[in-house]
This record gives C-alpha cells, structure tokens and sequence, in this order.
C-alpha cells in the first residue's frame, strides 16, 4: 500500500514507507517525529477523551430529559453546556493529541499575476466587448438610457414610499399642544391649581396627545404661590408657582425626568444633563447644548392649568434644518 | 451502501478531481488563529437560535393587554413585541435559554471580531494581498455592531426603546440628508409602528444574508490566500506550515465550534443577560434609569457624554451636538480603518506581497500607534460608565466627566511612547517573553558556584521540526505505522521566531 517514493536515496525500512523532506536529497522516514502524535502516551490521552465523550452522552441525556420534564433554563442550559463543551473538549483533545500534528507544509504561489496574464485577459476582454458594442452603438445608447431610467424610476418610488417627508406631519417644528390645551395626565386627568404640591413633578400632555413622543412636558410645583419668571420676556408663564418644560432632551432626545428639588434641577438619565429651571432650564452640566423649550402657562377661572401657546422653538435634539429659512419661527 | 452513494454523487460533482487537495490543506498552528474561529462559530450559533427565536417572536408594535404567567405584568398594556418575547421568557420551552444564548453569542460575536481584527492589525497582517480582506473584514464588523443593535431593539422594553430614541436623533443629525433618512426609516416621526417589523426584518433575513455573503468572501479569499503564518522553522513566504485539514485540523475546528456553543449555553444559562420583564414596556415618556447599552456601543455612548456641549449654529441651519461624537468620530474610525493598509504602505513604502506575520514587537511604531488609537475607544467605554463610577466612588458627576474628557486625551498620549518603548526593548532582549528555564547550580572542583540553564521541561520537548511537503508523504502509511511512545505527558514544541 504505502507507495514507493522515487527520490534517490529514498532508503527507509522497508514496508515503513518513506516521506521526501522539502529539501531535495533529504528524505526522512516515517517514524520521524513529524509523523508522531503529540501524545508520548496516546493510551492516557485516549482515556481522557473517551471519558469526555462519555460525559457528553450522558449530559445530553441529561438535557433531554429536563428538556421533557420542561425544566428551569438553567437546568437546560447546564446540561446543554456540559454536553457540547466535553464533546468539544474531546474532538479538540484527539485532534491535538492523537492525530500527526506535523508541521507540515504545502507551496504558496504568489498571489501577484504577471503582466501577460493581465494583458491576455484585457485584450481579451476589450477586444471581444469592443467588437459586440462598436457595431452597434445605436443599441449601447439605449441600453444605457433604458437603464439609467429603470434604476431612477425604481429607486425614487422604492425609497420615497418608506416615509412621509419629515415636515410633512409639521412634527419637527410643532408639537400638540395648543392656546388654552388642558395639561393633562397621561391617565387622562386635566390637572389643577392644587393638585400638585411644592417639590411635585407630573408629565402632562395635550388630552389629544395622551403619551405623545414629543409633546411630553414636565410640570413642576417649584413654590406655592407667585408667578416664576425664568426668562425676561417670560413674565406671565410660570403662574401660582408652576413651571412646565419640554421633557425631550435636547441632547439626544431622551425624557428629561429626574427632579432635584433642592436645587431646582433636572437630569437626563441618558447622559446626565442637568438643566436649571429657575434659568430658563438652560443646561448646567452634560452635553447638552441647549435649554429645554419652556411651555408658557395659565391657570384658567377653574383652577385648571392650560397652555397659553405651543412650545416658541422645535424642541428636543438639534436637526440640519432647525433655525432659519426652513424654520417657520423665522419666517 | 456509502459507497456507491458516494460514487453516485462524485460522478455528478467530480469532488474527488476537484477537491482533492482540499484534504490536505494546511492550517498554521497558532492560538491566535483560534479568535477568527469564534467569531464564525458564534454567527452560527446566532443563526440556529435565531431561528428558534423567530418562530415566537411577533414584531409589531400593536398594544395588547398581558395576559401571561409572569405576575407582576398582568393587566398591562404592552406591545406585542414585548409581550411575545417576555412569553418566550417566560412560558416557551426553552426559550429563556435560548434568548440568553442568542444575546450572548451576539456579544461574544462582536467581541470575538474586535479582537480577532486587533490581532491582524499587530502583526501586520493587512498588508499585501489583504488589504482588500481587511476592508471586508471591517464591514463584516460594522454589519455586526449595526445588526446587534437592530436585535437589541427588538423586544421593545424600556432600554431599547430608549436606544432607538437615541437613535432618531443621531440620524436626524446628519446634515441635509438627516431628517430624511430618520423618517424614512421610521416610517414617519419617532416612535410610530413601523420600526419594530423594519427592524425586524433587518434583523433576521437582510443583515445576515449581508453577512453571510461577505462571510463566504471573506474565507474564499482566505482560501486563496492561504493563511499568513508567524515565522519558524521552515515558514517561508511562499509555503504554509502547520497541521492538514483532514484529520487533523477538522476535529480541533469541530471541537472547538462545539467548545464555543458549549460555553454560549452555560453563559446563557447562568448569566441573567437582558430581563426585560424588569424593565418594563417602552414608553416614549418614561425614565429609565441607568441606561447602558451593549458593550459594543458603549465607546458611542462614552462619546456622546464627554462630548462638550457645543453645536454649530450656521445660517439657517444647525450642525447638532451628537452629530460629532455618534457620526462623525464613527465615521473617521471605520474609514481610518479601511484605509489602514494603504497609509501605512505609504508610509513604509512596502509593497511587496507579505505572508510571514510580523511580531508586535518588531514593529514598535505600528503597535505604539495602534495601542494608542485602541486606548483612545477604551477610555470612551469607560466614559459610558460616568454615572455608575460617580456613584460607585461617591464623587460628583463632574470631577468623573472632567476626568474622562482629559483622559481621553492623557492615555493615548502617554500609551505611545510606552508601548513603543516596550517594544523596543523586547526586540533588543534576546529571550525576551520566551518561559523561563530552570537554573541548574554546578560547582566546579574547585569549589566555585555557576549557573547554567537548564532544559526546558526536561523530557517534554521535542525540538521544531522541519516541515514535511504533505503532498510527497504517505501521511496514510505514516499514520498507521504511528506506534505508541513514551511513558506519559505531551510533547511541548517550543517556536523560535528568530
Ligand atoms: C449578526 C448576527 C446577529 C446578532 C448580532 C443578533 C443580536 C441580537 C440581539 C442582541 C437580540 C436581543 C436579544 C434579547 O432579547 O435579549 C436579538 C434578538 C432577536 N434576534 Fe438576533 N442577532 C443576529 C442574528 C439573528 C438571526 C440570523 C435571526 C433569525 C433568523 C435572529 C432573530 C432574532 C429575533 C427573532 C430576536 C427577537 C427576540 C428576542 O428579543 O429575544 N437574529 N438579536
Ligand atoms: S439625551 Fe439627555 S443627556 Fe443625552
């Protein structure tokens, strides 16, 4: 069976067969150590492993079982894990350990081409194309319109009917709320003058906005009495002691929900900006960049909370077109 | 029976012509070799309990009212994409493991490229021919990061939902085209219903045929290529050194994609990974606290928070805040990246067609440069960790981002020289990082004491061979004349990469 090797001087015992060395001359026999498992004793080695296949068999009947018995997912897991880890562990340990490890080695041409294989295949390839196309030119300028058309006419409509255009729902520049909405809860709970008490905060939104992604505000009690004015120009939007803002983070959208009392400030959970009410909400700390929009406020005959007007700039995160011509604040 | 039905098949495939020397191709032995392996042998393990997870998964975002056995949901108005995946949670056979196990081989996914492309990167093995692989590899990576981030979305909790949040306004950051995109993909303005069944399809048929397609690119080329090899005994340019596909090579690949799932099912089942049902439906209004997303994008977000708070006002328009730390930096990194071969042949002016990898060591500009870069995103990870280390320290918030906004910029530029200096001195230290060897004291007639070094590990060594051309051996004759040796233990085969 082993085959005879042709090199001169090919001269093992016989029957062992003989391997060549890469180096011309130099045969080497097959009870080198390149031929030799790792393993001195494969005996052990091979106790070892059976030992290892035997555990898996045992832990997959194991997961089997639990798996009938619906066990817990760790019980599953578990018994899943040991069965594929051993069975694993022993295929790796008999390829390691009892299999000819070598080294052993085989050529490696260049991977660089010479320069007449390339010419030969674009000769080939512009010579062969040039003919098919330059007798009929007519024929490549319509492929080429016919083509270029397709792709356009497919990719607009493919493309345009994921979404509306983004100002088209007015959502980037206006939220829900209007002159004289309820702050309402998101129970559906118009809220009142006395509801809330000093230190309170609730999130309030349009009642036709119940849970609104944008028009989300937090309304917070920060004294008992007397308008708050945050802002010059805000002297009547913070009345009998209340004081409502745009939950929408300005940094990267998230709800601006923890209120620090003591000091009259909010964070942003996601990246820890702080913004200062009693300042217009303007951000002390984080990255934020911009003060949280302010919702100007009333308190109607009824006792009943309400908008004087939405929000006077988009609120949350910054966008390309937010500001000037495309913003219809400004125009 | 095998028999004929191979020959059946072999006289329409002719794989015994064409595949032949299949069998013997040879794989180089190193560990280093094995980080590549896990990361194909994770992909698998997410496709097979992917499509388990798809069979109960319902991607919709309809409200429907809990109903299930998990008690302290009941009553609630949830989706239908988290109310199915707290049911595989929770009353699917399975299915918790299952969940874990996916989420899981998605980390060890990432992980596993991350550092298999660190390890290219040190030694040097993008260079030519590879560069065009080290390119596909980088997609692969991107793919991978975008494709658990799609994953993670799905189940529609508190976190994600989040996470998506953040999202939308990282897209609608992008000049000109940013509000575009975020409400074509959205379907609309944040949330909407469209986006848990785009992702969703995203997430299970286009991601991973992308990945699958550029996977089968990737090895072909590796095929192609034949692996790089460290230098040793024999290893030359142009040949291969290692052990052969079949036997050897096949059953320590098998094993270890049993070894990676194995471990992917105790993690699974051992290491709670994701309980939504603690976090609750996703809200748009409400605040979850200590949000923190998976580790690969925690270098994202450490970017978002050290980011000081600036933004561009322009005429009109507005460059916003996160567009910096979440598009641009990330843009910059992926494209440095790709075009790392090309700088760096630029710079060393080589060229030439490289298969010996190079070790970090002998290379000190290169590994300094990497180590630097690599410490820059390490120290954004951590900075994903403010809120949790001000906590954990008892020190404020801003003593904690002021220290990570220097950091960022102190350890890169302290880590360069160090690790160029490290590098330098290993290279100049023969025997450097090689294992100690035993001292054997001799005293000499006349009573003198020296040392000399001992063997190492007396009787385990077996010195490097010279590498045999597989195809001039009867590997078959050899295997069987293999004869049991010596009393116990293994053989060690130390490398001389000299
Ligand atoms: C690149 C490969 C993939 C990555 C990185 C990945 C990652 C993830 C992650 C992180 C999750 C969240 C799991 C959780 O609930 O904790 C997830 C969910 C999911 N994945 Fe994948 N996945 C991959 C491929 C696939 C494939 C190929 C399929 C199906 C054929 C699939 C099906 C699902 C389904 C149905 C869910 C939702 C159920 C759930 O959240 O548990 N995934 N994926
Ligand atoms: S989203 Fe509020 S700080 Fe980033």
């Amino acid at each position: 069976m082993p085959e005879v090797p042709e090199t001169p001087g090919a001269d093992g015992p016989a029957g062992n067969g003989v391997g060549r060395h890469p180096h011309p001359g130099a045969p080497i026999p097959i009870d080198s150590p390149q031929f030799q498992v790792a393993a001195k004793n494969p005996r052990r080695v091979e106790g070892v492993v059976a030992a290892a296949f035997v555990a898996s068999f045992f832990a997959i009947a194991a997961f089997g079982a639990a798996y009938w018995q619906a066990a817990s997912s760790w019980v599953l897991g578990v018994t899943l894990g040991i069965a594929l880890g051993t069975f694993g562990f022993a295929l790796v340990a008999w390829g390691k350990y009892l299999m000819p490890q070598g080294p052993f080695e085989e050529p490696r041409p260049q991977m660089a081409t010479t320069k007449e294989e390339k010419d030969e295949f674009v000769a080939d390839f512009a010579t062969r194309g040039k003919i098919a196309v330059e007798r009929r030119g007519f024929l490549v300028k319509l492929m080429g319109a016919a083509g270029a058309v397709l792709g356009v006419v497919v990719a607009f409509p493919l493309i345009r009917s994921l979404g509306p255009r983004p100002n088209q729902e007015q959502s980037l520049y206006h939220t829900k709320w209007r002159k004289g909405a309820k702050l309402t809860s998101i129970e559906g709970r118009a809220v009142k003058v006395d509801d809330i008490e000093v230190g309170g905060i609730i999130t309030v939104f349009p009642p036709d906005d119940l849970g609104g992604a944008f028009s989300q505000t937090v309304l917070i009690r920060v004294q008992q009495s007397g308008n708050i004015v945050t802002q010059p120009g805000r002297e009547t939007w913070g009345p009998d002691g209340y004081l409502a803002f745009s939950k929408v983070c300005t940094h990267a959208g998230c709800p601006v929900g923890l209120y620090e009392e003591l000091t009259e400030q909010l964070l942003c959970p996601c990246h820890q900006s702080l913004f200062q009410l009693s300042d217009g909400a303007m951000p002390v700390f984080g990255p934020a960049p911009r003060p949280l929009p302010q919702l100007p406020l009333y308190v109607d005959s009824k006792g009943y909370l309400r908008a004087q007007a939405d929000y006077d700039e988009p609120i949350g995160p910054g966008f390309w077109y937010r500001g000037g011509a495309n913003n219809e604040y400004a125009q | 029976m095998i028999d004929s039905l191979f020959s059946w098949i072999d006289d329409r495939v002719a794989l015994s012509r064409s595949g032949r020397h299949l069998l013997d191709k040879i794989f180089p032995d190193h560990w280093s070799f094995m980080i590549g392996e896990i990361a194909l042998y994770s992909f698998i393990v997410l496709l097979l309990t992917g499509v388990f997870l798809t069979l109960y998964f319902v991607p919709s975002s309809t409200p429907v009212v809990y109903h299930g056995i998990y008690a302290p949901l009941r009553g609630q108005t949830v989706s239908e994409a988290y109310d199915s995946t707290i049911n595989l949670s929770f009353a699917v056979r399975g299915g918790l493991l299952m969940r874990q196990m996916h989420h899981w081989a998605a980390n060890i996914f990432v992980g596993a490229i991350v550092v298999h492309m660190l390890r290219v990167f040190f030694t040097g093995g993008f260079r030519r021919p590879r560069e065009a692989n080290w390119m596909l590899g980088t997609t692969l990576l991107i793919l991978a990061i975008f494709n658990g981030f799609l994953g993670y979305s799905l189940p529609d909790d508190l976190i994600s939902g989040t996470g998506i949040r953040i999202a939308f306004s990282i897209m609608e950051s992008i000049p000109f085209v940013g509000t575009y995109l975020a409400y074509f993909l959205f379907g609309g303005s944040f949330p909407g219903t469209a986006i848990i069944p785009r992702f969703f399809i995203l997430h299970v048929l286009v991601l991973p045929l992308l990945i699958i397609g550029l996977l089968a690119g990737h090895l072909g080329m590796l095929v192609k290529h034949k692996h790089a090899q460290f230098p040793g005994k024999g290893a030359r340019d142009d040949n291969v050194v290692g052990s052969p596909l079949w036997p050897t090579y096949a059953a320590k690949a098998g094993g270890f994609f049993f070894l990676t799932t194995g471990v992917t099912a105790l993690l699974g089942a051992i290491v709670q990974i994701n309980p939504i049902w603690q976090y609750g439906q996703y809200y748009a209004y409400k605040v979850s606290y200590a949000v923190q997303p998976d580790w690969y994008m925690g270098w994202l977000d450490g970017a978002l928070r050290v980011m000081p708070a600036w933004e561009i006002n322009l005429p009109g328009h507005m460059i916003p805040n996160v567009f910096f730390p979440a598009v641009l930096l990330p843009g910059l990194t992926f494209n440095l990246i790709y075009a790392w071969p090309f700088i760096e042949a630029k710079l060393s002016g080589d060229t030439a067609e490289h298969h010996l990898l190079d070790r970090p060591r002998d290379k000190p500009l290169r590994t300094a440069l990497g180590a630097a870069v690599f410490a820059f995103y390490f120290v954004l990870f951590g900075a994903s960790a403010t809120d949790v280390l001000a906590n954990y320290l008892s020190i404020t918030l801003n003593v904690v981002l002021w220290s990570f906004r220097i950091l960022c910029i102190v350890v890169p530029i302290v880590v360069f020289p160090v690790a160029y200096k490290i590098c330098v001195e290993l290279r100049d230290t023969p025997g450097a990082g090689q294992r100690k060897r035993h001292n054997i004291i001799v005293r000499s007639a006349d009573g003198g004491y020296s040392t000399i070094a001992a063997d190492e590990y007396p009787g385990y060594v077996r010195p490097e061979l010279e590498p045999v051309a597989l195809d001039e051996v009867d590997l078959v004759a050899a295997m069987s004349a293999d004869a049991d040796q010596g009393p116990e233990g293994v053989y060690r085969i130390p490398r001389d990469y000299s």
